[in-house]
Formats: C-alpha cells, structure tokens, sequence
C-alpha cells in the first residue's frame, strides 16, 4: 500500500515537471534499461535515448491527468523502452531481443501515440528553425516563455505594443504555413 | 494578408477568451455560419496545442539531460562505466569491430600522428600585420607579478614597462597558449592550430584540474583548427557534454557568448555577430563584436540555446572591437577528416543541448567546466 502511494507521488511530480520526483525514477530504473540495450546489441548513448524516451511516453501519459498506471512504474518503462528498442532493432533488421528478468506488458498503443507525438515535435522544431530571426524568437517569447507584448515591444525595439503585436500575428502566420506544409496529416 | 492577419487575431482571442462578451456572441454566430471560421478555429487550436506540447517536450528533455549528468557524476546510475554480463557484451561489441584491424592501426596511427606533428610543425607562418592571432602569451603573467611588486621595487617597474612599449612580435610566441573546449568527452578539445603549432609540449587544464598533457591528434593550419586529445592518465570522463556544436552558422546581430581564457581565469563575453564574412570578405570566418583578448584563441561561441556556432581565432587591429571566429561547419569537416582514420572513428560530437532552456548563469556553469586552458611551450 505503501509503496503504490509513493509510486503515485512520483508520478505526481513528474507530471508538475518535479525535478526531485524525476530524479528519483531516473535513478531507480535508468541501469534496467540499460542493462536491456547492451545485452541487445546497443550502446551506453542509445541506452541514455531508449530510457530518456520512455521517460516521455510516461510524461505524455500522466500530463494527461486522467492517467492511471495499473502496473509498478518500472513496468511500465521497461515495457515502453523494450518496445522502442525492438522496433530500432527492427529497422536493422533484427526481428529478435532478449529479456532481462523484468516482467513487461503491452504497450504498443502508447509507443505508437508518442511515435506520432515526437513526429508533431520534429516538426515543430524544424518549422521554428526554418523560421529566422527575430520571427522565432518574437513567438518564442509570446507562445513559450508567456511574455507580454508591451514586455516583447521594449526587448525587441517595437515602437509600441500595438507593431509588436501585428508583426508576432505576421509571424505566426508564416510558421503556421511551414508547420502545416510539413506536418503529416493525421486527424485533427 | 491583413484580412489573414485580423481573422487569425480574431481566432486567437476567441480561443484565448480574450473576446468580451458580446463580441464573443458575435463571433460564435459566425462560426456557426460560416464553416471557413469555424475550420480556421479548429486548426489554429490544434495548432496552439502543438506549440504548447512542443514547449513541454523541449522543457522535459532539458530537465531529462540534466538529471542523466546529475546522476553520472553523482555516480548512482553506471554509465558509461558498466558492470558484470552487460560489460562483457558492451565490450565484445565494441572490440568485436576494432580487432580484426587492430594491428594495423598501430602502424598506421603512429606513422599518421608524425606525419601530421610534421606537417604543421615547420615553418614560420606569413605574419599579418593587421589581423592579431588572440594567443596569450606568458608576458601577461610576467607582468602581473611585477604589478604586485610595483610597490617594493621601483627598478621592477622600469624593466616593466620596457617590457610593455617593446612592440610584440607579430603573433607566435613560443610560449604562450589559448583555450579549448571539449567536444568529445574521451577528451578530444577543438583549438586553433595557430594556438599548438610549434609546441613541444601541451597541457589543458580546466576550473580546479592540475595541467593534463595532451598532444595534438588533427591540425588544420588553413582553417585554423585542430583536435587536441588529452592523454594524461588523470583525465577523467565527463558523463557527457552539455552544449551541442551547431551545423548552420548563426544569424546577423544575433546575440552570442564565449568562455575563454585570456588571463588564467575563465572570463565570460557577450555580444553578437556582425557580418557574416570575416577579415577581407573571408566567408570561412565571421566577424564578431565582443570582448577578446590574446588567449581567446579557440573559445567557442555559442548562441543562447546553448550551441555552438563559431571558434574565435583572431581580430583586427585597425577596428576596434572586431572580432573573427570560424564556422561551426568546419569543426565537423575536420571531425570528418579525422574519423577517416579508424582509431577514431568512433568520435561523437554531442548532437543535442542540454542547456537550451536554462538561464544564462546556469549555462555558464555548465559549460565552463569543459572549457580548457590550453598552454604550449
């Protein structure tokens, strides 16, 4: 009983982005996952972007809210972890890997939906890149950082809000443009 | 484009409740009329949920990278060192590859090494009288010490400032150094080869570590670049690197920092880039504003999100303030040229910032602890 109300903590904190909480399930599953990826043929680094990605599918999950997590918390990244590792082999052509002792359940759902996810974030990535400055920066500031726009005017030397303002929309548009020219449509 | 730009404000504040009420009766009316509003609602609310999401995700992996170098140098996750079955297999896997040809790198690496110490090292360089190579010379430190014993010794003063009106010889001074700045965590530090040509001997040292020998492994005198791997024995691994090394250069005016070491402590600059050419028109380099020093030679430039996208190698004397560093792009080529030999190819710049969403203080932090002193005698 316990030890669920502190996995519930946990996931808790990781939902708020708790550095503390995030730490902890680092450090209590990170050596599984990477003990997965060598006996499998991987590197330390890939061990360190297997693990750091099931960390975001279980992020995706609990920002949700709605999440509840019907297994320990390391069930649940070694089942993640073990999936995306298995479908990289796969695209080496290795249709096969070997367990650790850890017991795993199915989660291709959620390997798939973060997939999808992680799509959407490259490119975003990219259309900001390919955004220039001081476009990039003006909706950083806006969108990201939640600046307001009298605040945007005096840091970008805008005259007032009011040009701030026309030329973040004028922005906007155009980012709107790559990001949907770029982006594989999926159902909105 | 205007109509564009007021529609999409129109939405936007419809979304963001920012309407008032009755604006927002109007609106919903012709929403409910018009399918093209009601189409642009939908999308631009998905589209300001992607950006959020990017925004969570982007802040996530930062926390995610810090936590993994927090828990490597606290030591309580095992990487890269590993243990037990996992080891064995890591190392058969990693040696698997290197054995078949190991014999024959030794030759080979042996010959290439002295044949690169050869090929920068003859030779005086055609001095430039207008552009100053930023090589710290040791005079810097002479001279300190004689400040400090101004007060004792009025003859000290004199033999001073002899030594302050004697013009320097243009650039290479067969004492002297600059600084580097870790690009490969099994200590391979990126300089410039104006900073190790000529030297008999290196050492790097960094915030709090002794002097660690090192010897140059690629010197690229063109372009002003070498790859420096430390060899000393005491040099221990960094779990990983916390800035990224940018492929494209930065933008016009956009604004930068650099970590160096024009005296013997780390010393922070800020400014932005310029121009995008260098010295007369040279597109290999790109001209800077900001404070630099003899002995800035080789530190990096880096842009706010923590990536660096230039090497500072030299300014000019006759414009105050300008400053030239070489493009990012060329510290891959000259990755590239050096993992043509297999004893190094398995080299991995890091790839991906940690840094990107910290504030200034941190990333400096951050940073100047793989930032080196590189000192050549």
């Amino acid at each position: 009983m316990k030890a669920e109300l502190n996995e519930n903590f946990l996931l808790q904190g990781l939902a708020r982005n708790d550095r503390k909480a995030i730490e902890t399930i680092y450090k209590e599953n990170y050596n599984m996952i990477q003990a997965l990826v060598i006996n499998n043929n991987g590197t330390a680094e890939d061990a360190k972007d297997i693990f750091q990605e099931a960390m975001i599918v279980l992020y995706e999950k609990v920002q949700t809210g709605t999440f509840e997590l019907n297994c320990q918390i390391k069930t649940f990244i070694y089942s993640v972890g073990r999936r995306i590792w298995l479908k990289r082999l796969m695209q080496q052509n290795r249709f096969s890997l070997s367990d650790t002792d850890e017991e795993s359940i199915a989660v291709d759902d959620e390997v798939e939906d973060h997939e999808n996810r992680n799509a959407a974030f490259q490119t975003m990535e990219k259309s900001m890149g390919g955004l220039g400055e001081p476009c990039k920066s003006l909706l950083e500031a806006f969108y990201l950082q939640k600046k307001n726009m009298q605040e945007i005017a005096e840091n970008f030397g805008y005259t007032n809000a009011e040009n701030a303002k026309n030329q973040k929309y004028k922005c906007l548009l155009r980012l709107k443009k790559i990001f949907f020219s770029q982006y594989k449509n999926e159902p909105l | 484009m205007n109509d564009d730009i007021r529609i999409l404000e129109a939405v936007e504040r419809y979304i963001t409740g920012e309407m008032s009420p009755d604006e927002r009766v109007y609106f919903e009316q012709l929403r409910k009329s018009n399918p093209e509003v009601d189409q642009a609602v939908v999308e631009h609310t998905f589209f300001l949920q992607q950006l959020s999401r990017f925004d969570e995700t982007r802040k996530i992996k930062g926390i995610l990278n810090d936590t993994h170098v927090h828990l490597a140098e606290k030591g309580e996750i095992s990487s890269p060192r590993l243990r037990g079955r996992a080891r064995v297999v890591y190392l058969y896997n990693r040696y698997k590859r290197v054995s078949m040809i190991a014999a024959s790198i030794a030759g080979i690496t042996a010959l290439t090494i002295s044949a690169l110490v050869w090929s920068f090292s003859p030779g005086k360089p055609a001095s430039n009288q207008e552009v100053t190579q930023l090589m710290r010379d040791l005079d810097h430190k002479v001279n300190r010490i004689e400040q400090q014993n101004v007060a004792l010794n009025e003859k000290i003063e004199t033999v001073k400032d002899q030594n302050q009106n004697t013009p320097k010889a243009p650039v290479i001074n067969y004492t002297g150094g600059g600084t580097g700045f870790l690009i490969d965590t099994k200590g391979y530090i990126v300089t410039n080869a104006h900073v190790v040509r000529d030297a008999r001997h290196i050492a790097v040292q960094t915030g709090g570590s002794g002097d660690l020998t090192a010897e140059v492994v690629y010197s690229d005198v063109e372009r002003d670049l070498a790859i420096i791997h430390i060899t000393d024995k005491t040099y221990k691994a960094p779990a990983s690197i916390p800035y990224a090394i940018r492929r494209s250069g930065g933008e016009l005016a956009e604004s930068i920092f650099t970590l160096g070491y024009p005296r013997n402590d780390i010393v922070y600059g800020n400014g932005y880039i310029a121009a995008r050419t260098g010295y007369n028109d040279d597109t290999l380099t790109c001209q800077l504003a900001i404070p630099a020093d003899r002995g800035n030679s080789g530190s990096p430039i880096l842009n706010r999100n923590g990536e660096i996208i230039g090497v500072i190698s030299n300014k000019q004397n006759t414009v105050e303030g300008a400053v030239f560093a070489i493009h990012s792009k060329y510290i891959f080529q000259a990755m590239a040229e050096l993992q043509k030999d297999s004893a190094y190819r398995n080299l991995k710049m890091p790839a991906v910032s940690s840094i990107r969403n910290a504030d200034r203080t941190q990333q400096v932090k951050k940073i100047s602890e793989f930032v080196y002193m590189v000192k050549v005698d």
